[in-house]
């Protein structure tokens, strides 16, 4: 093989999504090509573990990991190309912080599985097969990844160097964390500090949104279908919950700026531990409900009246981030879900 | 935040204080200062009798100085007692006074429980938490803040009367603020004022000519306020007047629109319904101010567009009747407030069993006042409702509505004294006529309360020891017909009577006004269940409030009777005036700042600060916090949702540092690999 770099990108628990936003990044993939070798990157090429496996470690120059780690095969994985990646990085919202799978922190594995398998109207399975990590058959014992409880980030279960948030990235920050990289590896230039969140401002979303901000004061909750915003006006003041605020900025505010609330795709900004909590505080504290004048019985129902128009709070709040938040998991079987994986 | 601390580097000494028995009793403080020397940081740990003590406090300098400690841990009490007592020593030790953090294991462990074990783990927790908050603390500078020199004292009566006087005197300017048109409040409506029976009167009366004259005071009666702004030593009121219909600067007080005005109504407020009152009125003859005040709606002009008498036949030149007049708002700035809004009288109709309103010859306490007070509606005699009976028999009830599990559980302090009172003024009016007083516990402490007792005892007052179950007229033997009968227990007999009477006289409880949970929001500061303000310390700091330049006195803390209501008066006086003295005080910086970086002017935080501290910068589109404005309530910071806005002493680190201190024995590992 050449002297060049070498790249890898392999997913966990993932859309696929975030390998298309590699391939979406236009024709500056040629680059990519040009630039590096691909040492391992299963979507695009043939590779199998035992390639891997085979490298001497520290081999591959950047991995860019996707995807959140769910089973034993995720988790095992990362450890490997850990191992054999000089730069690691976690690359989209599921490796940064858990996103959609996390959600299922909220249930159990218990739960996840008979809605997949069996209380489900798409399901027919009379026998009620579900998956075993072993299963005896004629030809010998066949064998599954274990399906874990608690969906972690990619940093809790193998260092990480550097974040790439975003479901996924958007192709002008990937193209320029790359730009970094590279210049870091060819050239010597002062890569980031470890740990970094790149291809993000550090400042919240409404700074790249042109909509008009004022004081807010919301007495209702709008899901998308139910209103047609004003296209000049903040989200969040119409009632549209907009995590706008509470999120990093980077991806040039796209959803609200075209009238979609911003999910909170990339994550919390510096310094804040827990994006859900921080955004449930802020719209907490611009309910309009009420008046000084109620007695504490009479304001809390009308604050309550406001707050049942959200539609799954913690769906809507922890949407990204629930395996970095502070809830991390829902209790399972009186565990707090601390210890099991 | 100017130097950065380095948590990793931090030296921290731990004092463990015994507080003598008070906390060495529950409490291993030898366990938990051996302990807590292991603990990451720590240089030095000790336990020690009294922290407080200056033996304690030069510990702490001498090992600053020899141990190059940087931050200062102590466990002990609540750091309302001793947090300053503990900064000054580290400031004497060479560190700034926030190098350092109290674990109160006290008030929050020792106090609560006998277990020894839990109570030695709960304190090896909040050692711990603090310890680990105590190394992310940063040095922060005190801010000056300077005091303006006048003052609002909210309501005239005898404790706003004392507390403005005192400071009106001492040189200071004053704004005396009364909801009704005059001041001097329940006291003007008593007759004698127990237990040495001046008249009350004619002790209070120069009290309220001298606010009226006074160069110092601003009195403003008829007046409310309306609005509160801003903090210690610059506050901003905005003050109703409501429109008296009178002009102040053209009438003399001369009292013929009174006489002329042709409409009576009953006089609810100051003679409680037992006589009328002109519809153009002044409260009484003493009133001060001696402006008369239209009441807007009962007057026929005002109603009807007719009559007019009291204009016409005004002799000042000019006329002194303005029906055109309006509420005007005021608004002016003051450094400091005492509020002594007083207290209402229970309604005793909420006690059916009773007959107050059913019965007509049961009379309320205040009643009573009005009808022995030589210029009340009856001059001095005692009555009955038809105005012309003298009644031979008087049953005076204790008690009702205070220390009553329906009602209010607390005692009222003053019915005892004022019960005791009415009944010296019965025999005193009524020699022939039988007093009966029933008590559940004769409570008399004060000077010269308990030989007043006596003194009835002397007068033979029949004392029944008993809470009255019920008055009625119905009468089982003939002896009672036309009677009102008394049942109570006499629980010194062991018995139940039936006590017929020709006039009953209820006690009612003190209680918080019935707006008092308003006043405390527009003032900022607490309340408890019954009403009352809190004072900041029940002992040692009586008049202050929570809320730093808001001090209570008088009835609206509590039942208290006249002597006490002036004495806090006077205490909240002189903390006003200490501070108008000092000119400039000292606050903790513990207040919010915005990353003015990092701010993406998302206006959450704008419309919520109590203190309107937040501006928004249009060309910048960020927002800023206004620092001699920010009081460091936190509401912000916890609202700014992409965490820029910071609380200096409560940062997320120094909060969570805590938390995982405290739950040290229970805290996860870290999730990683």
């Amino acid at each position: 093989m050449s002297e060049k770099p070498k790249l890898a990108m392999y997913w966990g628990s993932a859309c696929g999504g975030c390998e298309i936003s590699v391939l979406n990044i236009h024709e500056h993939i040629l680059a990519v090509d040009e630039i590096f070798d691909i040492a391992f990157f299963p979507c695009i090429a043939d590779f199998k573990v035992h390639h891997v496996e085979s490298y001497d470690d520290g081999y591959i120059d950047v991995c860019l990991w996707n995807g959140a780690i769910r089973n034993s095969e995720n988790e095992e994985m990362a450890h490997l190309l850990r191992k054999k990646s000089k730069v690691m990085v976690a690359y989209g919202s599921c490796a940064y912080e858990g996103c959609i799978p996390a959600l299922s922190n909220l249930t159990s594995k218990e739960a996840t599985f008979n809605t997949v398998y069996h209380d489900n109207q798409s399901i027919d399975n009379p026998e009620g097969i579900v998956p075993l990590t072993e299963v005896e058959v004629a030809e010998g014992t066949l064998t599954l990844p274990e399906f874990y409880n608690t969906v972690k980030s990619l940093d809790q279960v193998v260092d990480v160097d550097y974040y790439l948030p975003g479901c996924p990235p958007e192709p002008p920050q990937i193209w320029a964390v790359l730009q970094v990289i590279v210049a870091g590896l060819l050239e010597g230039a002062p890569l980031p500090p470890a740990g970094s969140v790149v291809g993000v401002t550090n400042v919240a979303v409404c700074e790249e949104c042109e909509r008009v901000k004022s004081e807010k004061n919301i007495e209702k909750f709008y899901r998308p279908y139910q209103i047609n915003p004003d296209p000049e006006q903040c989200l969040l003041e119409q009632g549209v919950v907009c995590m706008g605020l509470a999120t990093n900025g980077g991806c040039g505010a796209l959803c609200p700026q075209v009238g979609m609330g911003c999910r909170g795709c990339y994550g919390p900004l510096p310094g804040v531990e827990d994006q859900g909590a921080k955004m449930l505080s802020a719209v907490a504290s611009v309910i309009g409900a009420g008046d000084h004048s109620m007695e504490e019985a009479e304001l809390e129902e009308k604050i309550q009246a406001v707050v049942d128009t959200i539609a799954d709070p913690a769906g809507t709040f922890y949407r990204f981030s629930m395996s970095h938040s502070m809830l991390r998991r829902a209790k399972v079987n009186g565990s707090n879900g601390k210890g099991e994986a | 935040m100017s130097e950065k601390v380095n948590p990793e580097q931090e030296r921290v000494g731990v004092y463990v204080c015994h507080c003598g028995s008070n906390i060495a009793k529950v409490v291993d403080v030898e366990d938990v200062a051996t302990w807590a020397a292991d603990l990451p940081n720590v240089e030095v740990s000790r336990d020690y009798k009294f922290m407080c003590s200056s033996l304690g406090q030069d510990l702490i300098e001498e090992d600053i100085k020899e141990k190059g400690l940087t931050k200062v841990v102590v466990a002990s009490c609540s750091p309302h007692m001793h947090e300053k007592t503990f900064r000054v020593a580290c400031e004497r030790g060479g560190l700034n006074p926030f190098m350092f953090e109290m674990a109160n294991i006290r008030e929050h462990d020792s106090w609560t429980t006998d277990d020894e074990v839990a109570a030695t783990s709960k304190a090896k927790a909040l050692t711990n938490a603090a310890i680990e908050r105590v190394v992310h603390h940063q040095p922060l500078e005190q801010l000056p803040v300077e005091i303006n020199p006048n003052t609002l004292v909210v309501g005239g009566g005898i404790a706003g009367i004392s507390a403005t006087l005192e400071l009106a005197n001492a040189g200071h300017h004053v704004y005396m603020v009364e909801r009704e048109p005059t001041i001097g409040g329940h006291m003007a409506q008593l007759d004698k004022t127990f237990p040495t029976l001046d008249c009350s009167a004619c002790i209070l009366t120069p009290k309220m000519v001298d606010v009226g004259q006074h160069p110092n005071i601003t009195l403003l009666t008829w007046s409310e306020v309306e609005k509160v702004d801003g903090f210690l030593g610059n506050f901003t009121v905005n003050v109703r007047k409501k429109a008296r219909y009178v002009n102040e600067e053209h009438c003399t007080g001369c009292g013929i629109c009174i006489e002329k005005c042709p409409f009576k109504v009953s006089d609810d407020i100051f003679e409680v319904g037992l006589s009328e009152r002109k519809v153009i009125y002044r409260p009484f003859p003493q009133a001060v101010p001696k402006y008369p005040v239209i009441d807007k709606e009962n007057c026929v002009y005002f109603q009807r567009g007719k009559c007019k008498a009291c204009q016409i036949f005004c002799p000042t030149e000019p006329n002194s009747i303005e029906f055109e007049q309006e509420d005007e708002i005021l608004s002016f700035d003051v450094g400091n407030i005492i509020l002594a809004t007083g207290y209402d009288l229970f309604d005793v109709k909420k006690i059916p069993q009773y007959g107050y309103g059913r019965l007509a010859n049961v009379f309320t306490s205040l009643e009573f006042e009005r009808m022995v007070n030589a210029s009340g509606p009856t001059e001095g005699s005692i009555v009955l409702r038809d105005m012309e009976s003298t009644p031979k028999s008087v049953a005076i009830v204790h008690c009702v509505g205070s220390r009553d599990e329906n009602y209010h559980k607390y005692c009222s302090k003053v019915c005892c004294m004022y019960s005791l009172k009415f009944a010296h003024l019965v025999h005193e009016r009524i020699p022939e006529a039988e007093v009966y007083n029933c008590y559940i516990d004769m409570r008399t402490p004060g000077k010269g309360y308990e030989e007043f007792y006596n003194r009835l005892l002397e007068e033979e007052t029949n004392f029944i020891r008993g809470k009255v179950a019920e008055v009625t007229d119905a009468a089982r033997i003939p002896e009672e017909e036309g009677k009102l009968i008394v049942q109570v227990e006499d629980t010194l007999i062991g018995r139940q009577r039936r006590v017929p009477v020709d006039m009953v006289i209820l006690s009612p409880a003190m209680e918080a006004r019935a707006d008092s949970k308003e006043i405390s929001q527009l003032f900022k500061m607490g309340c408890d269940f019954d009403g009352f303000f809190v004072e900041r310390h029940p002992k040692l700091d009586p008049v202050a409030t929570m809320t730093d330049g808001i001090y209570i006195a008088g009835a609206c803390q509590g039942p208290k009777d006249v002597p006490d209501s002036v004495a806090q008066g006077a205490a909240a006086a002189a903390r006003v005036a200490g501070l108008i003295n000092l000119g400039t005080v000292m606050m903790e910086p513990v207040r919010a700042s915005i990353n003015q970086d990092e701010c993406s002017g998302c206006k959450i935080c704008n419309n919520m600060c109590p203190y309107n501290a937040i501006i928004f910068h249009e060309d910048r589109e960020v927002s800023e916090v206004i620092t001699a404005l920010c009081q460091g309530c936190g509401t912000c910071v916890a609202a700014c949702p992409s965490g820029v806005i910071t609380g200096a002493h409560f940062t997320n680190d120094q909060l969570f540092s805590q938390i995982e201190g405290i739950l040290w024995d229970v805290r996860p590992e870290k999730v990683t690999a």
